[in-house]
């Protein structure tokens, strides 16, 4: 029985996967912040661009797309946590019960309005969250392979 | 009153570092807290000796009505007093005769922890705070007896006493339930007040139960077996726990509850039986043995089954003789085991046939053995004596049996003489024995106790008025239920008891010339030992391990497929069968309102499962899961859930990509299950498939309560601010539940992580090695496999398969 | 639609439990990725099927007009759709890591394997 080696390698999901990519990532930045109001958020977003990743990981290989992300994705699933959490506290100083949502609205020269609340920076603590934890599972499991 | 419970604890749990502060004479600091409260209890003694009684109550649960409520009355000041005077001399004992043990303060934790639950079990009003007590006095026995606990035979019998004692506690439990239902309450002061219980009709199964739970404790036969097992405890214990105090917790109870259930038959009999029962068993096995602990442990088997049975006769002779005998009892009983004790401690005895002449080198303690052995012969005049005429006088007026009961208690007496004799003349006359150690008397710590108790022994025998008019009056009231008549003397002229109790006294004398040949004339008695009560709990036990054994792996048996079939084919049975007993199941089937494109994926979607259970190949079966997985995000968006719907392609994407990523480098499929494996699963998986679809019928078709999902509908905008409720709902609305969500995929990332990255153990060095052996070792089996059952399909349907 | 649904999801438990009943590992995955999605249309459906407007508030407005499909049960799909993803992964990293270890894929000889 011959040994099964994983390769899907071609020239096509090279040059396309590099196009796409920052496409994606955008898409789902994208996708994030506009979840509160049309489809999207930060559960979808986050898979968006775990998948956008891994796309990388699949048309070059596990380092360039170890290298593309910077950090660890471990450090993303604690930083993610660690958002969502806070997002929890600023209630508590005005006197209001744990998670209840704030609201801010900030006028800037150029964008116009724009809202700042607690249920954005908890999705966003989602959002890291979900990638973190997607691309610990794909990354390990490349790793594994790749030794 | 609760602070004087309650200080026991607390200072159990400073103890250690007394003992630590106190050094040598650690003992004598932690006495200061018995005698404390002693002096505090015998400040009650004006009021409670008038026949009075004092009640403290502090709320403890008070929504289910239990109070921690104590009542103190003669009874309960007799038991307190001896549990905090005898304490303070066995901590200050115990203090110098573990002076050498590293775990000395772990021993005064348990010991004060004890002290403490005691004081409880006796002061308690109310009976479950008395039950939490009584569990408390089990616990920290378990933890005395066990407290060599690097011999593998103290631990043992450590176990027995607690198996047998906790058993107790819970027939003893359920007995006060009971109790409880039928007087209406829990407190002690208002059953023993209420009519009727003795006609209730759960009176029998109570009486039962709560007599098991004191017969245990008490060490009554045949539950004797577990208290000589418990001298397996350091001396001190075994004078304070074993002998003077918490084998009389069932005593005292039976005391206790005597006003409102005594007084009946199968009360009369149950207690005079065992009882007499006990105090023959206890009192013949005491006639036997040579071991100086357990010489004295069986003579307190005996004094229980006496107590017993005396509580078990209930006329006022009787009461007032058992709180006579159980005071003369527990002043010279603790006397001698702390004799005992010294015994070992100075001279390094531990049987009376090692001992001999020990008068000469231990002048003081000979005195005080004797003094105390003299009592428990009941010899004028020492209390003792007061005891044993009463309880003659109570056993020839009993109203039953009084003739068999009275040659049982005179066979008795005869025995006690003996052992007496034992106890008082072989250690300490005759010719001088060599001894391990060099004999000398001990110092004033070991060496008052027993002084003390034995010299009171004198004190109320000579004075029985002091202890009469004092407590015991009060106390045998408490016991018999209204005020006693009778007084105590110790000299009541020649009577039929005086008589006995010489003729007694002269056969026991004789009996102790022979007593190497009465040891030989009872030897039948190894042979049946073999079939006594300890043997059948030993098989008990051993048993209820095989049990559980039989039964873990019968259940637990490591098969995944049988967890599964066992939990599922429960549920199909137990949901089947509530479903077909509904008399209008109403199943909401219409095959209207479809439309042509739905009913399309819904019928790809069931030929999707199908396949991918049938088919041979793993990349053809992850293939069809992707296609069902799209098929099922198609119908949450027909179905208007769109966000729904893009996760799911989302996650099908990734889960594709993980499979084949990982799943990659598994092995193929195989045929494993036999066809009859498979029809069997088939069968199983089929019916649950059609008791969910029934299942959702029947919900679907029921009658639906208001949903929450209107405030969402109504809130998300005003509220949430937001437009998108379904997001609104997650990280607004119910934000918490999504951060645990979060959570849990944070710790899915760490446990893989771990998985892969924290590698421990040897294995094959690298991913080709590793996958050599794999097959290897698959082929082989395969191999072995298709030779025995010619079936070689297998193997080659699977690699046809991978190309 | 609801009855087709039944049926559906009646077919979906049967193959999951069917697959997971089998020896090798491997079914084991296929069966509790079956599983979820059978869990999750289960509720889907018992929520109640809704072809009407998604929960979606048009733009500018405060409230939906009419009838919408009900939210709550879609945030809850959608939540144990990530959920059942993170407890697969888990599952096929231990199965891919037990199998490395202990040199088979078929349960019965896993067992006892410590």
């Amino acid at each position: 029985m011959k040994p099964r080696r994983f390769n899907m390698r071609s020239l096509i999901l090279n040059t396309g996967s590099s196009l796409l990519l920052p496409l994606l990532v955008l898409f789902s930045l994208f996708l994030l912040l506009r979840g509160h109001d049309e489809p999207g958020g930060g559960f979808i977003g986050g898979l968006v661009a775990a998948a956008a990743v891994a796309l990388k990981l699949f048309a070059e290989d596990y380092k360039a797309a170890r290298d593309m992300l910077r950090v660890h994705p471990l450090q993303l699933v604690g930083i993610g946590l660690v958002l969502a959490a806070v997002a929890s506290l600023p209630p508590l100083f005005v006197g209001e019960s744990f998670f209840t949502a704030q609201w801010w609205s900030l006028d800037l020269p150029i964008f116009g309005e724009l809202k700042l609340s607690t249920p954005l920076l908890f999705d966003i603590g989602v959002f890291l969250g979900v990638i973190g934890t997607v691309l610990t599972v794909v990354f390990t499991l490349a790793e594994a392979e790749h030794s | 009153m609760l602070i004087a419970v309650l200080s026991c604890f607390i200072l159990a749990c400073f103890a250690p570092w007394l003992h630590r502060l106190g050094g040598r004479h650690s003992g004598w600091l932690l006495a200061l807290l018995p005698a404390t409260l002693f002096a505090y209890f015998a400040s009650m003694l004006p009021t409670i000796s008038q026949g009075q009684s004092l009640q403290f109550a502090y709320a403890w649960f008070p929504g289910m009505g239990i109070q921690l409520s104590f009542l103190v009355d003669g009874l309960s000041l007799l038991f307190a007093l001896l549990i905090t005077g005898i304490g303070f001399f066995i901590l200050a004992y115990g203090g110098r005769y573990l002076e050498k043990h590293k775990d000395l303060g772990r021993f005064f934790v348990f010991l004060l922890g004890f002290m403490g639950s005691m004081l409880g079990v006796v002061l308690s009003d109310n009976l479950i705070s008395l039950f939490v007590f009584w569990e408390l006095t089990t616990v920290t026995s378990f933890m005395l007896i066990g407290f060599n606990h690097e011999q593998e035979d103290a631990r043992k019998k450590a176990h027995q006493g607690l198996m047998i004692t906790v058993m107790g506690g819970l027939a003893l439990m359920t007995g006060f339930i009971m109790l409880g239902m039928a007087a209406g309450s829990y407190e002690l002061s208002t059953i023993l007040n209420s009519d009727g219980l003795t006609e209730h009709a759960l009176y029998l199964p109570m009486l039962l139960l709560i007599l098991l739970g004191a017969f245990t404790k008490s060490a009554q036969a045949p539950f004797h077996f577990w208290l000589p097992n418990a001298m397996a405890a350091p001396t001190p214990v075994s004078a304070y726990l074993h002998s003077a105090t918490m084998v009389k917790a069932g005593v005292y109870l039976l005391a206790r509850l005597n006003p409102g259930l005594g007084g009946t038959d199968t009360w009369l009999l149950m207690l005079t039986l065992f009882g007499a029962l006990t105090m023959l068993t206890g009192i013949f096995l005491a006639s036997r043995a040579t071991g100086v602990k357990k010489v004295l442990a069986y003579s307190t088997v005996m004094a229980l089954g006496t107590l017993t049975m005396l509580l078990g006769l209930g006329t006022e002779t009787a009461a007032l003789a058992a709180v006579t005998f159980l005071l003369a009892h527990a002043l010279y009983k603790g006397a001698l085991f702390m004799v005992a004790g010294i015994l070992d401690h100075s001279a390094g005895v531990k049987d009376f046939t090692q001992a001999g002449g020990l008068r000469h080198s231990m002048p003081k303690t000979t005195v005080v053995a004797v003094l105390a052995s003299l009592s428990l012969a009941g010899i004028i005049p020492l209390f003792g004596f007061v005891g044993k005429e009463l309880l003659l006088e109570a056993v020839l007026s009993a109203s039953k049996w009084h003739i068999g009961l009275t040659i049982a208690t005179v066979i008795a007496n005869i025995l006690v003489v003996l052992v007496a004799a034992i106890v008082a003349l072989q250690p300490w006359f005759g010719a001088v024995v060599e001894t391990p150690k060099k004999p000398h008397d001990p110092d004033i710590a070991l060496l008052i106790g027993p002084a003390v108790l034995a010299t009171l022994g004198l004190v109320f025998g000579l004075m029985p008025f002091i202890a009469d008019k004092g407590l015991l009056a009060a106390a045998a009231g408490a016991v018999y239920g209204q005020p006693v008549e009778l007084y105590l003397a110790l000299w009541h002229g020649i009577n039929l008891p005086l008589m006995l109790s010489l003729s007694s006294l002269l056969l026991g004398l004789l009996l102790f010339k022979v007593w190497s040949g009465w040891r030989q004339l009872t030897n039948f008695m190894h042979s049946a030992e073999k079939i006594g009560p300890e043997v059948v709990y030993e098989r008990l036990m051993l048993g209820m391990t095989q049990f559980a054994a039989w039964q873990t792996n019968t259940l637990q048996n490591g098969y995944l497929r049988n967890y599964l079939i066992t939990t599922l084919g429960t549920v199909i049975i137990v949901v089947g069968w509530a479903l077909l007993r509904v008399n209008q199941l109403e199943l909401n089937i219409s095959f209207q309102d479809m439309r042509v494109h739905e009913v399309a994926i819904a019928v790809l979607l069931i030929f999707s499962a199908l396949i991918a259970v049938l088919v041979r190949s793993f990349l053809a079966a992850v293939a069809m899961l992707g296609a069902l997985g799209f098929g099922v995000a198609l119908l949450y968006v027909f179905f208007s859930a769109i966000d729904v719907g893009i996760t799911q392609v989302l996650v099908e994407t990734i889960t594709v990509l993980l499979l084949v990523l990982v799943l990659y480098r598994l092995p193929e499929f195989r045929s494993l299950s036999s066809t009859a494996n498979r029809i069997r699963d088939a069968i199983i998986a089929g019916m649950t498939g059609l008791l969910m679809t029934i299942l959702i019928l029947a919900i679907t078709g029921a009658r639906q309560l208001e949903g929450i999902s209107d405030y969402f509908l109504q809130n998300s905008g005003p509220l949430g601010h937001g437009r998108n409720i379904v997001n609104v709902i997650l990280v607004d609305f119910r934000a918490l539940d999504t951060l645990g969500e979060i959570f849990v995929l944070a710790l899915v990332a760490i446990g893989v992580y771990a998985m892969i990255h924290l590698r421990t153990g040897a294995l094959p060095v690298t991913n080709s090695d590793r996958r050599a052996a794999f097959n290897l070792r698959r082929t082989q089996k395969d191999k072995a496999k298709a030779d025995a059952k010619a079936e070689a399909d297998a193997s080659a349907v699977a690699s046809k398969g991978e190309e | 639609m609801t009855t087709l649904m039944a049926i559906l999801i009646g077919t979906f438990y049967a193959a999951a439990i069917y697959m997971m009943l089998r020896r090798s590992v491997v079914k084991l995955v296929i069966g509790l990725i079956l599983l979820s999605n059978a869990a999750n249309l289960l509720i889907f459906t018992v929520a109640g099927m809704d072809r009407g407007i998604p929960p979606l508030i048009p733009k500018g407005e405060l409230l939906i007009e009419g009838p919408a499909a009900d939210p709550l049960a879609q945030a809850v799909i959608l939540t144990s759709i990530v959920i059942g993803f993170g407890v697969l992964a888990f599952a096929v990293v231990l199965i891919h890591r037990a199998c490395e270890v202990v040199q088979t894929d078929d349960m019965n000889e896993m067992k006892g394997t410590d």
